[in-house]
Parts: structure tokens; C-alpha cells; sequence
């Protein structure tokens, strides 16, 4: 990448952080009486990408939209970049800005155009000038190989563009950790494929990433640890190699659903 | 049986019905302007979590639609009155115009609202804006898009219905045709030149509000498809 501006300063260290970037300890949620989040732990390290996998219903979504506060927990702690996003006095909109979000449904802003899209935040949030904005648009669209489509709307856009272009809105926002909600689950194998490879560039970038994924093979590719979710719980967690050797029978029958190609 | 009609009787008196016609687009203008504003602020208030603010929005809203403009003109005209309050004819018009067609904005808004997808707004909290500027930048103009069309009805509605603003006397076109029929004894003429009228004034509003459009919804201008 010849111009990773989304970078903050601090993340060209190479050293090792001693307070881990996203940190859920025994977090509790529940629907109704649907326990969806039963005790679950995990920690993402600076630089690292971890990937939520699991069965429909086993609570991964959930569990990362928590880290955003898109859902408030029941019980239990998370940390992220030092806010404490369990607490009801949690300052939200500095959290968000220290947090990047993807969704599966893209969610672009359909009456505005690819470029206000991406200069909206940063000019309403950050009070970057005019101009300032536009640049930084160019950058992070050329990022996600999008630099033609600047004055499209959303519409005429396919899906695949439509996903890089909303993650190039979430990289302007210069976010310390990015997160990533079934991104491609809306995407024909064709377009899922040029959304990954936006994906590979910035975990090869150094971008601190969680995403919830149903592409084994690209989990398997990009993900530093893999943690399997089964019935609200963290079932089975370790490197990416726990994909082809899994120790325990429901991840085993999970990768072995056919779920893992390549 | 035969009908005669003698136009140019009445039409001697058109610096009366011009005067009429622009006192109703005046009062068309201010209210629409108006009431659009309050419109949007009591839809915005139905939807807080705040139940004082959504109740009173609410009370505001049924009470409206359900009694008749003329007997709120009148409680405007003679409520103000009673309280020793002294308005002309056309500030309490515009007052009883805008508080009606205020309610009625309110629902088409709060129908534009709910249609805005909710991962729109997740999107924009995600991207740390505020309430304010999510209402603002991401909700306000796509509602109003999706409503567009009953919205500027509303309006349109809103001019012709001011013609009951004659039983306050305020001078405007309905009231000005009142005094023209009784003066020549041409009512028949009279009102058929207040038809006409009324239907060029509403056919000014609709181009108005098309010119409004393009200016809005720059989307919809260049690729022409809903929202």
C-alpha cells in the first residue's frame, strides 16, 4: 500500500501493547429469555485479526456488535481502546470514533454520493475542512480501488463496490480497530472475492480487525486466532490451524459441513 | 330556462381578485413554511423516548385532525381575543393555518421517518455523529423524499382550505369574491373566476414545489429513480 493514511500514528509500531484493544470478559446478553451471550471471553491484540465463526444463532453477531455497543451486555466487561463500553456512562461517540463498523447490509447513505458519504463524518465529527475531507475521500477510495466511482450515488454501484466504498467511509474515520458483521454473507462468490482482497490488504497493512465470517477458507487465510462460538459460549479457540484440526466434536462437524473450501 | 352571464361586470373588479389571490398565496406561503417547521418538530417529538414530549405531540396531532379548521380558526380568532390579545385578521389566520396544517405535516413525517431503514441510522451512530446531526444529514432529507408527493398535497390543500379564513375577514380571494357577488349581484360569475383562480394559484404551488424538488433531491434529479 503505498499510502496507508488510515494508520494511526501509534500502529506503525511494531511493539507490542501491553492493554489488548478489545477485551470481553465473561459477557453475558440476553434476548428475552434467549440467552444469547453465555459467559464469553476473548481479547484481540494490536495488529491482530480474530475471526467469530460459528452456526447461525450461536451468538458471534451478537458478540460483536457489543464491542460497539449496538447492544448494551447484561453482565460482564469490555474494553475497547480504554473505554468502558459495559458501563452506561461510556462516552459512545468517542468509542466509535476509536471503533470502525461494516455491516452485511452495506448501509451506505443512498441520497448521497459515494464521496459525501466518506466526508461526511469526518467533517461533522472530526471537523475536517472541506477540502481536507476530499482529499482523504481519494485516499481511502483508491485504498478499496474505487477511485472512478467518487461522484457516483450508492445504487449504481454493484454490491461488492458498494461494501469497499462502506469500508472506505469506515477507514476516513482513521478507526484503531475495524469491525466486520458478515460482510460478504449479501455477495455472489465474484464480488465476495474483490471485498475480501480489500480485507487481506489492510490485515497486510497492520489493521486490528474482528470479523464474523462464513468463508472458512478466507478466515483460515487472514485470521491470526479463530474463535469458534457455540450456543453463546467460546467453544473452541486458538490459531487458524484449529480449522483443519479441530479438537472438539461440534467444530469438527462445523468445518466439516462443507464449510471449508480450498 | 336560459343562463346569461355577464363576465365583464365582474371582472372590472380584478385589482380586487389579484389582491384576493396573492393575500391567499401569502397566507398559503407562510403557513406551509411554518407548519412545515412545526410539522417536522412534533413528528420528531412522537418519536423521542421522552413520553411527556411524545404524549403532548400526540394530544397535538389527534386534536387537530379531528376537529374542523373553521372551529379552530375560531377558537384562534376569539381565544386570542378573550385574552385581550389584538392580532389582524391575517396573523391569526396564519397561526390557525399553520397549527392545522402542522398536524397534518406531523404524520406524513412521521411516516417518512419509519421509513428510513434502521441500519441507515446504525451506520451513522456507528460513524460517531449525534443525534442532531443524524436527524439532520442522514433521516430528514430521505424522509422527506419518500413523502414528497403527500407532503406538497398537504400544502396544496393547506392554500385552498384558507378560503374559510373569510369568516374572519381576512382579505383573501374567498372573502374578496363575498363582497364582489354581493356588490354586482353576480355570484355565479364571481365564483366561477374564483374557481379559476384558485385552480391557477394551486397549479403555482405544484410548479413551485417541482423547481423545490430538483433543488432537494439532486439524486433524484440525476438518476430519476425513487428512494
Amino acid at each position: 500500500m503505498a499510502d496507508p493514511t488510515w494508520r494511526q500514528p501509534d500502529m506503525q509500531q511494531n511493539a507490542p501493547s501491553s492493554e489488548p484493544i478489545v477485551s470481553l470478559r465473561n459477557v453475558q446478553k440476553s434476548f428475552g429469555p434467549l440467552r444469547v451471550l453465555d459467559g464469553v471471553s476473548f481479547a484481540v491484540e494490536r495488529g491482530e485479526v480474530l475471526a467469530l465463526i460459528g452456526r447461525s444463532g450461536s451468538g458471534k453477531s451478537t458478540a460483536l456488535r457489543c464491542i460497539d455497543r449496538f447492544e448494551k451486555v447484561d453482565a460482564g466487561e469490555i474494553v475497547v481502546c480504554g473505554h468502558r463500553v459495559d458501563r452506561p456512562d461510556v462516552n459512545l461517540r468517542a468509542l466509535r470514533q476509536d471503533v470502525g463498523i461494516v455491516f452485511q447490509s452495506y448501509n451506505l447513505f443512498p441520497h448521497l454520493t459515494i464521496e459525501q458519504n466518506i466526508t461526511l463524518a469526518p467533517c461533522a465529527v472530526k471537523g475536517l475542512s472541506g477540502s481536507q475531507a476530499k482529499d482523504l475521500a481519494q485516499k481511502v477510495l483508491a485504498q478499496v480501488g474505487l477511485e472512478e466511482k467518487l461522484h457516483a450515488y450508492p445504487e449504481q454501484l454493484s454490491g461488492g463496490q458498494q461494501q469497499r466504498a462502506a469500508i472506505a467511509r469506515s477507514l476516513a474515520m482513521q478507526p484503531k480497530v475495524m469491525l466486520f458483521d458478515e460482510v460478504t454473507s449479501a455477495l455472489d462468490p465474484e464480488l465476495t472475492g474483490e471485498v475480501l482482497k480489500v480485507i487481506e490488504q489492510l490485515a497486510a497493512d497492520g489493521m486490528t480487525m474482528v470479523m464474523v465470517t462464513h468463508e472458512m477458507g478466507f478466515a483460515k487465510g487472514i485470521a491470526d486466532r479463530i474463535v469458534f462460538m457455540h450456543r453463546g459460549k467460546v467453544h473452541e479457540t486458538g490459531a487458524a490451524s484449529i480449522l483443519t484440526s479441530p479438537t472438539t466434536p461440534e467444530l469438527t462437524q462445523f468445518v466439516g459441513t462443507g464449510n471449508l473450501k480450498s | 330556462m336560459s343562463l346569461q352571464l355577464d363576465f365583464p361586470a365582474v371582472l372590472e373588479r380584478w385589482p380586487s381578485f389579484l389582491a384576493g389571490a396573492a393575500l391567499t398565496l401569502e397566507l398559503a406561503a407562510f403557513a406551509t413554511v411554518l407548519g412545515a417547521l412545526f410539522g417536522t418538530l412534533a413528528a420528531v417529538g412522537r418519536g423521542t423516548h421522552n413520553a411527556l414530549i411524545a404524549g403532548a405531540c400526540k394530544v397535538y396531532v389527534e386534536t387537530i385532525r379531528n376537529t374542523p379548521l373553521l372551529v379552530q380558526i375560531f377558537l384562534v380568532y376569539f381565544g386570542l381575543a378573550s385574552l385581550g390579545l389584538k392580532f389582524s385578521a391575517f396573523t391569526v389566520a396564519v397561526a390557525a393555518l399553520t397549527i392545522n396544517v402542522g398536524a397534518y405535516t406531523a404524520e406524513i413525517m412521521r411516516a417518512g421517518f419509519e421509513a428510513i431503514p434502521r441500519g441507515q441510522i446504525e451506520a451513522a451512530e456507528g460513524l460517531a455523529l449525534s443525534r442532531l446531526q443524524i436527524y439532520w444529514h442522514i433521516i430528514l432529507l430521505p424522509a422527506i423524499e419518500k413523502v414528497y408527493p403527500a407532503l406538497t398535497s398537504q400544502f396544496v390543500l393547506l392554500m385552498l382550505a384558507s378560503s374559510v379564513c373569510s369568516q374572519i375577514s381576512a382579505e383573501e380571494l374567498t372573502a374578496v369574491a363575498n363582497y364582489i357577488q354581493s356588490d354586482t349581484y353576480r355570484a355565479f360569475e364571481t365564483y366561477i373566476i374564483v374557481a379559476v383562480l384558485y385552480v391557477i394559484l394551486s397549479l403555482v404551488m405544484r410548479a413551485g414545489f417541482w423547481g423545490l424538488g430538483l433543488v432537494l433531491f439532486p439524486r433524484r434529479r440525476r438518476l430519476g429513480t425513487p428512494l
